[in-house]
């Protein structure tokens, strides 16, 4: 049924593709490639995949934890401002104009060298059980990813409540749901359709903001790079490879965000 | 408080020098970001098929990649080439300033979003008007300069008011390369006084009121840009 109804653009074949200069480009970007393999230093590779291999997974691991968490305090901050008294829905607002006006990297280190300075100086956040957590950087960085997820997720999700018709709503009520139910099975439901485009890119956004975290001693991908940078003195070939890790990831989000995306029946007009 | 005061025990001298670079590299990264944009867009729209490719291979890498990679990248290997160019004509090497490092690399990445943005809001001019205008024999750069620009400013502002805001917090990037822009002076000052919460909250302070800032001026410039069109607000719904 999907197939059916993506199909209203020109079939994009092979041939009506590749035409001549599109050939002559490929050429040059593969002898680019194949230039930077065999030209630039790639001996240091086999000894630090390991190391890269785990800063892969934690890049991944960081991008799916704060962007599940942030949506999920995404969702109650947009009906708060879309929907909430004004009592709920002004400190969201402020909350979402705060973060989305003042830069991460700012938050991060307002939070891990800010925050982490405080902490010491009460002794009954010493004695804590939570204490052994809070002296590492992973929390901060965590946190601070989600917040700003949040942030600039709940202005997405305001936007995507609100554009719910309000005759479905009413719909709902007339088949005597509950307000729970409607939340649930009507509104949630529609308004995360509508947001899904925009959660695409904007999870492309926030996979482009996990390697703020290498500046918190967190080892992500890039901080493996820069690892390698400062240990061999080699510039380009790292920054590279890194610049391939994350076009390969972003290709995976958009895929992942398309299927999901396909199965949502629309209809074009 | 008193390690924010402008005299010399405090350090606001410091934070307010920081923030006049962040804005300049901020401006400066717009106007670039703005000129590549323009290009990319034309390229992308009126262009031979290896410009459209070309300008559809920039976009894609630039918009892929995380800003702070290509800060680096684009910084190391700026800098390598005009050392380069420079030995090639006979000068000896030199180090860029930081605030031009900054307008470069910021410019770079900001050219091919407001490509998109541009693309976009060419695309929304009714076509019959550019289509006249080639009928009454303008020159391509006549149109552009009577029709186009001033027809797709009021779809453009939008996108490039939020391009400027996401300029102004790409700044606090660079101090990742050592430029002394607001978050590299605040992290400096921090790491000197050991008030870190004072100064980060500060900075901030000073970034949300610039965003704040920003947002009325865009407002104005917005309504200025639509004047004459019907309102559209509350017709969609």
């Amino acid at each position: 049924m999907s197939e059916a109804l993506m199909d209203v653009r020109p079939k994009r074949t092979a041939t009506n593709w590749l035409k001549p200069h599109r050939i002559a480009l490929i050429a040059i970007g593969l002898a680019i490639v194949l230039a930077s393999i065999f030209l630039m230093r790639w001996d240091w590779l086999p000894q630090y995949m390991p190391l890269a291999i785990q800063g892969i997974w934690r890049t991944i691991w960081l991008l799916v934890v704060t962007s599940v968490l942030g949506i999920s305090l995404a969702i109650p901050l947009g009906l708060a401002q879309a929907a909430g008294p004004a009592w709920l829905a002004a400190p969201a607002k402020a909350f979402c104009t705060i973060i989305r006006g003042t830069p991460l990297l700012l938050q991060l280190w307002l939070l891990y060298y800010g925050l982490g300075s405080l902490f010491p100086q009460f002794p009954w956040i010493r004695d804590s059980f939570l204490w052994p957590y809070l002296r590492q950087a992973w929390p901060y960085g965590v946190l601070s990813l989600t917040l700003s997820y949040a942030g600039y997720e709940g202005e997405v999700m305001r936007g995507a409540f609100a554009g719910v018709p309000r005759g479905q709503l009413e719909a709902a009520r007339a088949f005597g749901m509950s307000r729970f139910t409607i939340f649930r099975r009507i509104w949630l439901k529609q308004a995360l359709h509508r947001a899904l485009p925009t959660l695409a890119g904007e999870t492309v956004l926030q996979l482009k903001a996990t390697p703020l975290v290498a500046t918190i001693t967190m080892v992500d991908i890039y901080a493996v790079a820069s690892r390698v940078r400062q240990d061999l003195f080699v510039t380009y070939e790292p920054l590279l490879l890194l610049a391939a890790v994350y076009m390969a990831i972003t290709g995976v989000i958009v895929f992942l965000f398309r299927k999901l995306e396909a199965r949502i029946p629309t209809r074009i007009g | 408080m008193g390690l924010l005061a402008l005299e010399p025990p405090g350090r606001g001298s410091f934070l307010l020098a920081g923030f006049l670079n962040s804005v300049m590299i901020a401006v400066g990264a717009t106007v670039v970001g703005l000129c590549l944009g323009v290009c990319g867009a034309w390229c992308k729209l009126y262009g031979g098929p290896v410009a459209r490719d070309l300008a559809a291979v920039y976009t894609t890498i630039v918009r892929a990649v995380p800003e702070l990679v290509l800060i680096l990248i684009l910084y190391f290997a700026g800098a390598d080439l005009l050392n380069k160019a420079l030995a090639a004509f006979g000068y000896p090497p030199t180090d860029i300033p930081g605030v031009a490092a900054g307008i470069f690399v910021l410019g770079v990445v900001q050219g091919a979003y407001s490509t998109e943005v541009l693309r976009g809001a060419i695309l929304a001019i009714p076509q019959g008007q550019i289509e006249a205008a080639r009928a009454y024999g303008m020159s391509p750069s006549l149109i552009m300069r009577r029709i186009t620009l001033p027809a797709m400013l009021p779809f453009a502002i939008p996108g490039l008011a939020n391009l400027w805001l996401i300029a102004t917090k790409d700044t606090a990037l660079l101090a990742i390369v050592g430029v002394n822009e607001l978050t590299q002076v605040t992290r400096t000052a921090a790491g000197a006084t050991k008030a870190y919460f004072t100064f980060f909250m500060a900075a901030g302070a000073i970034y949300l009121a610039l965003t704040l800032f920003s947002g009325a001026i865009i407002g104005r410039i917005e309504r200025w840009a639509r004047r004459g069109m019907p309102s559209v607000a509350g017709a969609g719904r």
